[in-house]
């Protein structure tokens, strides 16, 4: 089952539709990182609202994309994981530690405006601001 | 007690169905949906394990009583080259192959009773259940 990946401005989103087996989440992680360079985007979202279970393979992938995709500088955002899902990830003691994680799409798109504001500002040469 | 479910598990779709099979029986056994999550997750590394070492195998699933206790049984058997060290098969990290080094560990962190027997160059069983907390 491939996953589709929509290109919405600088942003880059991949909704899992259905459970994946360890090779299609493989194949997604590949063909997210290509197509942030080929794309030039700044930003990945991806929503694992349909993800059925997040297991050791399924956490690695996402944080390996995220990784992955920060070194070729895109920042990456998870959204949709399920109350279940989070239920059965704290049980293992998973927290997905740097990554990020928002609750749905609009939130997603969100945290990436943020995002990719700070590191212009961050680009920018300072200058005294004129808000408090 | 009850029917048993077996699985073949040789490809990594077997590993999607035996945890499908696995959430849809916890169901029947009552348990929340969190917690079918839970035992979907543990059937998921198992089965997982199968693939990585022994190539192929099975996973047998089964409803279980226990007093007024309900439950599920996932048993793995594989005859693949064996667990040569089980106490650190166990720990938490370690790994032989590319995972995380979560996936025994944290089969055995998600269910109530885990048991691992395995012989280097015969195979390995393992054995676990989950019981659904008393009302």
């Amino acid at each position: 089952m491939e996953v589709p990946i929509l290109r919405q401005g600088q942003y880059l989103i991949a909704s899992i539709q259905s459970a994946l087996t360890d090779a299609d989440l493989s194949h997604l992680r590949e063909a997210l990182i290509a197509q942030v360079g080929r794309s030039r985007c700044r930003g990945v979202i991806v929503d694992v609202t349909a993800l059925d279970v997040m297991d050791s393979f399924a956490v690695r992938t996402l944080r390996d994309i995220t990784h992955m995709a920060r070194l070729r500088g895109a920042e990456t955002v998870i959204v949709g994981i399920q109350p279940d899902v989070a239920f059965a990830m704290v049980q293992l003691g998973w927290t997905l530690k740097g990554v990020a994680t928002v609750l749905d799409l609009e939130e997603g798109l969100a945290f990436l405006d943020g995002r990719t504001k700070e590191r212009v500002v961050e680009s920018k040469p300072k200058k005294p601001s004129s808000r408090g | 007690m009850g029917e048993e479910l077996r699985l073949p598990i040789a490809a990594d779709v077997d590993v999607v169905e035996a945890r499908q099979q696995g959430r849809a029986l916890a169901a029947v056994a009552g348990f929340s949906s969190g917690e079918q999550t839970v035992i979907a997750a543990a059937i998921s590394e198992i089965a997982r394990n199968i693939l990585m070492y022994a190539k192929k195998g099975e996973i047998i699933l089964s409803l279980v009583q226990n007093g007024d206790r309900q439950g599920v049984s996932v048993v793995a058997i594989d005859q693949g080259p064996g667990i040569p060290d089980i106490e650190r098969a166990m720990q938490y990290g370690y790994s032989t192959s590319h995972g995380v080094g979560a996936g025994l560990p944290g089969a055995k962190r998600l269910m109530d009773e885990f048991e691992v027997d395995s012989v280097v160059g015969r195979g390995t069983t393992i054995t676990m259940a989950k019981w659904r907390r008393a009302i």
